[in-house]
Parts: C-alpha cells; structure tokens; sequence
C-alpha cells in the first residue's frame, strides 16, 4: 500500500469539506474492495476519508410504506434486521448472500453500489425496487444512478447518504455466484408492483440491466414458465473465464425463472 | 505520516504510533506481538486473519488499524480464560482433531465463536456456510465442522468460561 493520510470525520458536513480540500482523495467505507485494491497498489489516494464514524450515515427505518438504508450500513446489518425482513424480506436475503461472513460484517451498502461493481448484488435490487439514492446534494432515482461498470452518476466528491428501497408487493432475488469470490456470474432480482413487473440484471453486463421482455413477460403473466419465450441478447454482456456471453444470457433466464418461483 | 491508534485488545488498553497505512494485523502481529493471528493470502480470501472487533468477527488484513480505533479487539491469544483453560470451541477442536498444520486454526476458531454467537445450535449446513470465509488446505473440513458442532453445545452449556467480550 502507497502510503496516504487518513481522516476520520464526524459528520457528512466534514466529510464533504476535506474531499474538496485534497488533491486525489478517496472515501472508505467498509473497505473490502478498496482495501484490497489498495493493497495490490492498483490505487494511490492521496488521502483517506473513513466514513464509519458519521451517525447520520447509520441505520435501517421505515420511511413512506419502504425502508430507508444509511449509506454506511453494514450488509450483515440488513441481512438481520427485523425490520429489513419484515418489510422487504428479498433485500435481506440478497445482504445475506454478499461475499462470507466477514465481508458482511464490514462491507456497506454506500460502498457497494458507489463502487458499481458489474458483479455486485446491490445494483439490481437498488434498480428492481425503484430506490431512491439520497447524496449530500440531491436524489437520484436508481434508474438512473449506475451509468457503466464501475461508473455511477454522483459528480465528483459528491457523497451517498442513504438509499430509499420502495415495498415491493413481491419480490425475490436469484444468483448464480462464483463459488470462490461469491459475486453474481449472474442475479436477478423480481419486484412486483401492482401491475408492473421489474426484473433487474446484474452480473450478466458491464452494468446492471432491465430485461424488458422478461417484463412484458411476467406483466401479462406472473409464472416461471411466461418466461420460456423471452430472453437476453448474448450481445455486450460480459464474457470471462468464469462464463460466456451466451452461458450468461441462458443463466439470466434460469435465475429470472429461479426469483419469479421465489416470490411465490 | 504517523497516527497514533488507541483499542483495547484482549481485554487491555494498547496504544501505538503507527504509520497510518497500518493493517489491523500487522498492528497486531508487529506492534503488539500476538502472532496467532495467521497471514494466510492477504486478499481477504482465506480467514486465517479473523479477528472479532466489537464483537464481530472480520478479516484483519482487510482493516487498517486506523479503523478499530477506540473498539475492543478479540485475538485468538484473548480466547483462553486467564488460567490457560480453552474456551470450549478451542477444546472442541483440539477433541475432534479439528487441525492438521494448524495454520488456519486461529482464524476458523474466532469464526466459529462469531457464528455460535449469533446462533447457538447452528446445523451442519449452517457451519458450512458460517465457515465460508476461512479456507483450510489440510483436513477437508469434515473434522472442523464436528469440532465446531461440538464446540457449539459447549458454549450452550457453559460448561467452561467463555471469553468475555
């Protein structure tokens, strides 16, 4: 690791005036992707900005019939709360299925999605249950926050306070996970609401992705077997020594039939 | 530039200077001298590094000292109570030859402790996974997950004094 100088603010206001006060800062949350990449001296900020100790970035509520989940809230903590499991049990389940046990207990849900891994689990349910992605600035709909892989719509030395999970009337999240690293080869995750159907990809693209047939599919008729007809280009999706293009496309399709059964 | 980084570790209070590129374990292994806590890969794969701070078990080469500023630090050196006698799940591994080389040993024991913690008569399955984080290259974890099965009831039953943390 090149050596940096590191910070530790209290709060987000703090936070926000030493990224701009720096030439290449960089913000930590957790730490299991930065760390590492730290580690192989693949990155050299020139300082650190530990978000653990901010209060405001803390926490799991219930806010207009959903949830909201502070940026710097730990994966093992969603996977756990009652309140996660009550509300939107698929969230949960998804935290649960993160990395191992260890990485749960320190990686965050701000870290995760800012970092915008293709392979990530969070970017699909942040797209699928319609977030909300809340900054020190402004919101951004979860549509619109993940822009390409590893690329995110915040500006420069902007910072994610909490996402906004809408409640689903259903939903559920299928992987098909490495087995060493436990990232997505593929995962899908299937929101109901009302009469809209939400099937978000991540894992399969450089970034996570709606299947809009899978949709239309489901919209008309909520069953495993609406999906038969309907499919993923192999086209632009990721291939690598873990799977194919055309391996992931068919895997979108297993894992999209896996949730659909999921949400019972 | 150097930070100087505060925590209680195994029930005691240490402070250091240290550089503030410092990996919680080499804190632990270099400054402090308490080498049961194992480098394995040093990516976060392996687990022979975990470690529980504040009570949650974590990989050590993942955290920077820095980090566990102000929290309290579990090693495997912490486990034992002040007489030498093994908290149950060391004795359980000890029993069920839960080991060969012992490498990964520390860090499959704070793991078990963090799992058993949070669910006190966990199934085979739940080992398993529990124990997704810590690799072992020897025994095929057959004699691991009896040891850790087996450690459970021990902790359940109380039957020697738990760490206190």
């Amino acid at each position: 690791m090149y050596a940096f100088t590191y910070h530790r603010p209290k709060s987000v206001a703090d936070a926000v005036a030493l990224l701009g006060q720096f030439e290449d800062p960089k913000l930590l949350g957790g730490g299991q992707t930065l760390l590492p990449t730290l580690k192989q001296r693949l990155a050299r900020p020139s300082d650190l900005i530990d978000l653990g100790q901010i209060p405001e970035l803390q926490g799991i509520r219930e806010e207009a019939g959903g949830l909201t989940v502070g940026a710097f809230t730990r994966h093992a903590e969603v996977a756990h709360s009652e309140t996660v499991r009550r509300v939107i049990p698929a969230l949960a389940s998804l935290a649960e299925g993160i990395g191992d046990r260890q990485v749960r207990n320190m990686g965050t849900l701000g870290g995760s999605i800012c970092n915008a891994d293709p392979s990530a689990d969070y970017p699909a349910a942040i797209v699928a249950l319609k977030a909300t992605v809340r900054t020190d600035r402004r919101e951004i709909a979860g549509d619109d926050f993940f822009t390409g892989m590893f690329e995110t719509a915040l500006e420069p030395g902007e910072i994610v306070t909490a996402v906004h999970f809408q409640k689903p009337d259903k939903a559920a999240y299928a992987k098909f996970r490495n087995p060493a690293s436990r990232y997505a080869i593929v995962g899908v995750f299937v929101a109901v609401f009302g009469s809209e159907v939400r099937v978000a990809v991540t894992g399969a693209g450089p970034s996570v992705f709606r299947a809009d047939d899978m949709e239309a599919a489901l919209a008309q008729d909520f069953r495993a077997d609406a999906l038969n007809g309907a499919s993923v280009s192999a086209a632009g999706l990721n291939a690598d020594i873990h799977a194919s293009a055309d391996y992931r496309a068919h895997l979108v399709r297993v894992m999209a039939r896996r949730a659909v059964e999921a949400c019972g | 530039m150097p930070c100087t980084v505060s925590m209680t570790v195994n029930g005691k209070a240490v402070s250091r200077e240290v550089e503030e590129r410092t990996l919680l374990v080499t804190f632990l292994r270099d400054q402090l001298g308490l080498t049961g806590t194992h480098v394995g890969c040093d990516t976060s794969q392996c687990g022979a590094c975990v470690v529980h701070v504040d009570g949650r078990s974590v990989k050590s080469c993942t955290m920077l000292a820095a980090q566990a500023d102000g929290a309290a630090v579990t090693t495997i050196e912490g486990l034992a109570a002040a007489d030498g006698t093994l908290h149950p799940m060391q004795a359980a591994f000890r029993e069920h030859h839960g080991l060969q080389c012992g490498f990964c040993t520390p860090g499959m024991v704070m793991s078990a402790v963090d799992l058993v913690t949070t669910n006190p008569s966990p199934s085979e399955h739940e080992v398993r996974e529990g124990l997704e984080g810590n690799i072992c290259r020897c025994t095929g974890y057959h004699n691991i997950v009896k040891a850790v099965m087996a450690g459970a009831e021990a902790m359940q039953g109380g039957t020697m004094k738990a760490a206190a943390e």
